[in-house]
């Protein structure tokens, strides 16, 4: 990484006048010069800054473990990055929708979240009236000619999944390409941060993403405890990797019950859908709520577990573990479930290299990529959980990922909850410090959980920047589809799993 | 005479939706579940009718005629299924052509109906339903050639008869076979994993269920029912090939044959059970392999 750049560690804070600010084009040349070298965009966000708007990178540098920021100040447009570097396209395009910034020679600019905007007086896509946000309200890409056919899924699906758009180009049963468009769930989260912490700053970030409650409370609590330069109890930071773990257990293993589900293989659909209610319930036993939600708080974690009870829940985690080996050996070992798993839903390395994609989607592309190695927090910097890549980037891979990354989890949580430090699990975590910014990256189930916030002069939050794993991956999903069948849909979807919530926020 | 048909209208009337419920039984038994109660397709069926349909404003009377014409013409060849051995109601020499187009018949109106809706996916279920469909009738027709040759008989009643047994005897490999090749075909006529799955909620992957999405109140009744009258009639075919057990007594056979028809449905649903639905690219593959064994069944025969 060049020196222009701000080198930066996982949760820790500096000073917000330390990021260095450069003019666009250097700016934009360092960012495309950092990801040529390997690096990958972690965040890529603006704010307002008096006319201007100001973007703010992220550059995660995973063989180093180092984090490099750096900013600029940009008016109404700049040319853009994101033919050159695909993981940057999504990111303009937000900033595009929020602070009207055109990225002048963006390959597909369209509307991200269909949002407003967040100066209402400057409307990016210049509606005249009050600007429409009704997702999925512009032109679909189209492909032309006799025999295509285009097939749109959603927003309301036959299932119990969240709303998102599906729009397919096909000939007959053959995908062209696939087009997929959210937004139905923004909330505005990033926007009711601003000004915490407060009461509901917590809430709030557990419900980013429901199935990640953990894992955005661990990001949040890290970044906060470093703004105030706090280091929270030992015991504390087994307990948070500890439920960071059953949180990835649990949806590991229900994914792979809905995966075999989705082929019709009901042995392990059923054993592990009540299995994954194990490892939720293992949740439940620490902190009282089955998706670990109200555990972690700045300062530590607001529940603690005695002897008796780690002990116990060991057990009952080694009990279910047994039986998910068992049920997830009868799926990778059916033929004619490997027959649907195998070469379906290819992502490539390079692709995945190039839109930059997290967690084990990127893993099953043999990217060997994940926070808790590479920019370890916590507990993490003291027991390492062997990383687990896979090779062939298709649905088998993505589910083989997930069924080692259970089986590290399993052993990571046996072994801390034999053996967990003594002491206090909380201690007063004191106000963030004013004028900080700190990156704060957890490897959640899906992938990286990135936090960057900036607090004011009060101390307060004055950027609260989210970035989830499904923002990187859900264009993945969409390239996996070029070239497959149609009803291979569901399948590739299950097996990328991403989140309509966290990337809506 | 007239009691033994009213007997077997009987059957052919009230036991195929119980079949169902044996084959969801046994799923759930595999996937550890309770289960729903057996007879829950009566219930379905008998709560759907006395629902009102809604219609779509874009159908026309070919969407309404769909559920109507696809169950008679089950119903129909039903009427030509000899029951445990007796003969049938109608029969005719070459009622088994009439029997199979039939069949094919309901698909027609059901395909018709889908397409009627406009909607992309039933377009695409019916395009799906309709090119396996051309696939998996030559594996049913070859079957029912090898069945005629071997009992030397153009009617069902005739080679679902008294002759099967001797037939057997002489020519075992052959009526193996065409069983064999006839068990796939019914997997695929009603829509069983490892070709569809009948309980899927995903429409992208659905062949039959996408294509009466659209269907409410009694006509999804006359649906659901269609499809385990369906069920029954290719369940009768097959045990009665497999199985003739060649009990005298009416009643006994009769007694035997629905003991054959639940071991029918328990074995559908444990080959449901331990399998996963195969790519909609292979379906063609093990469609026209069950045509392949058929061809032998008659090679064999013919030799």
């Amino acid at each position: 990484m060049t020196t222009r750049l701000l080198q930066a560690w996982n949760a820790e804070a500096f000073d917000a006048d330390d990021v260095p600010v450069l003019p666009v084009d250097e700016f934009q040349q360092i960012v495309a010069d950092t990801i040529a070298a390997g690096a990958r965009v972690s965040s890529y966000s603006g704010r307002t800054d008096g006319q201007r708007t100001r973007v703010t990178a992220v550059l995660a540098d995973d063989a180093q473990g180092r984090l490099g920021v750096l900013s600029c100040r940009v008016g109404a447009s700049w040319p853009s990055l994101g033919a050159e570097c695909p993981s940057i396209q999504a990111f303009e395009r937000e900033i595009f929708e929020q602070f009207g910034v055109r990225p002048e020679g963006h390959p597909w600019l369209k509307p991200l979240r269909f949002e407003p905007p967040v100066n209402p007086n400057v409307d990016p896509w210049g509606r005249v009236a009050r600007p429409t946000t009704i997702p999925g309200d512009y032109p679909f890409f189209r492909v032309e000619g006799e025999e295509v056919h285009e097939v749109a899924v959603g927003p309301v699906h036959a299932g119990v999944i969240e709303p998102g758009h599906f729009r397919f180009q096909c000939h007959g049963e053959h995908v062209f390409t696939l087009e997929i468009v959210l937004g139905y769930q923004h909330r505005g989260v990033e926007a009711l941060l601003v000004g915490g912490p407060d009461r509901r700053t917590v809430t709030l970030l557990e419900s980013v993403a429901g199935d990640t409650a953990v894992g955005n409370a661990i990001a949040h609590a890290n970044g906060v405890e470093a703004l105030a330069g706090f280091q929270i109890p030992a015991r504390a930071s087994v307990l948070r990797g500890v439920a960071l773990e059953l949180e990835r257990l649990a949806n590991h293993v229900g994914d792979l019950g809905m995966m075999a589900g989705d082929v019709g293989f009901l042995p392990t659909a059923s054993s592990c859908g009540a299995l994954r209610a194990d490892f939720l319930n293992a949740l439940a036993e620490i902190c009282g709520n089955r998706f670990g939600r109200g555990l972690v708080v700045p300062g530590g974690t607001r529940f603690d577990l005695d002897a008796d009870a780690a002990s116990r829940l060991a057990d009952k985690v080694q009990k279910a573990w047994e039986r998910v080996e068992g049920a997830t050996r009868l799926l990778f070992e059916s033929p004619s479930v490997r027959n649907r798993f195998d070469g379906t839903g290819v992502v490539s390395r390079e692709t995945c290299t190039e839109l930059g994609l997290v967690g084990p989607a990127a893993r099953a592309c043999g990217v060997s990529r994940d926070v808790r190695r590479d920019h370890a927090t916590g507990v993490f910097r003291f027991l390492h959980v062997p990383v687990v890549t896979g090779e062939t980037g298709d649905v088998f891979a993505r589910g083989w990922v997930r069924r080692l990354e259970a089986e590290r989890s399993v052993e990571f949580v046996l072994r801390q909850l034999r053996a967990l430090p003594g002491g206090p699990v909380r201690a007063p975590c004191p106000l963030p410090r004013p004028g900080r910014l700190v990156v704060s990256l957890t490897e959640g189930w899906r992938g990286e959980l990135c936090h960057v916030v900036e607090t004011d002069r009060d101390g307060s939050f004055l950027r609260y920047k989210l970035v989830d794993p499904s923002f990187h991956n859900w264009m993945g999903l969409a390239l996996a589809m070029r070239g497959e069948q149609i009803s291979d849909f569901p399948l590739c979807n299950k097996s990328f799993n991403l989140s309509y919530c966290g990337h809506d926020l | 005479m007239i009691l033994r048909a009213l007997f077997q209208i009987g059957i052919l009337l009230v036991l195929p939706p119980f079949l169902l419920g044996v084959v969801n039984r046994v799923k759930a038994i595999f996937a550890g579940r309770q289960g729903p109660p057996l007879l829950q397709l009566y219930f379905d069926v008998w709560k759907l009718l006395q629902k009102g349909a809604v219609y779509s404003r874009t159908t026309t009377w070919v969407f309404r005629a769909g559920p109507i014409v696809g169950l008679a013409a089950v119903a129909t060849a039903g009427t030509m299924l000899p029951v445990a051995g007796q003969p049938a109601l109608f029969t005719f020499a070459g009622d088994f052509v009439l029997f199979a187009y039939l069949l094919a018949l309901a698909r027609f109106a059901t395909a018709l109906a889908a397409l009627d809706t406009g909607s992309s996916f039933e377009g695409m279920g019916a395009a799906r339903e309709v090119s396996f469909a051309s696939m998996a009738e030559p594996a049913l027709f070859l079957v029912l050639v090898v069945m005629a040759r071997a009992t030397g008989s153009l009617s069902l009643s005739g080679m679902l008869g008294p002759a099967l047994a001797p037939a057997w005897r002489a020519a075992a490999p052959a009526l193996l076979l065409s069983a064999i090749a006839l068990f796939v075909v019914a997997l695929a006529e009603n829509s069983r994993i490892p070709v569809d799955d009948p309980n899927t909620h995903l429409e992208l992957t659905m062949i039959h269920e996408v294509m009466v999405l659209d269907h409410s109140g009694p006509d999804l009744a006359f649906i659901l029912y269609g499809a385990s009258l369906k069920f029954f009639l290719f369940g009768a075919l097959f045990v009665r090939l497999v199985a003739d057990a060649g009990i005298a007594g009416i009643w006994a056979a009769e007694a035997v044959f629905v003991v054959e028809l639940i071991g029918f449905a328990i074995l559908v649903g444990v080959v449901e059970s331990v399998m996963a639905r195969l790519r909609l690219t292979r379906v063609p593959q093990m469609l026209v392999g069950a045509s392949v064994l058929s061809v032998f069944a008659l090679v064999l025969l013919l030799r």
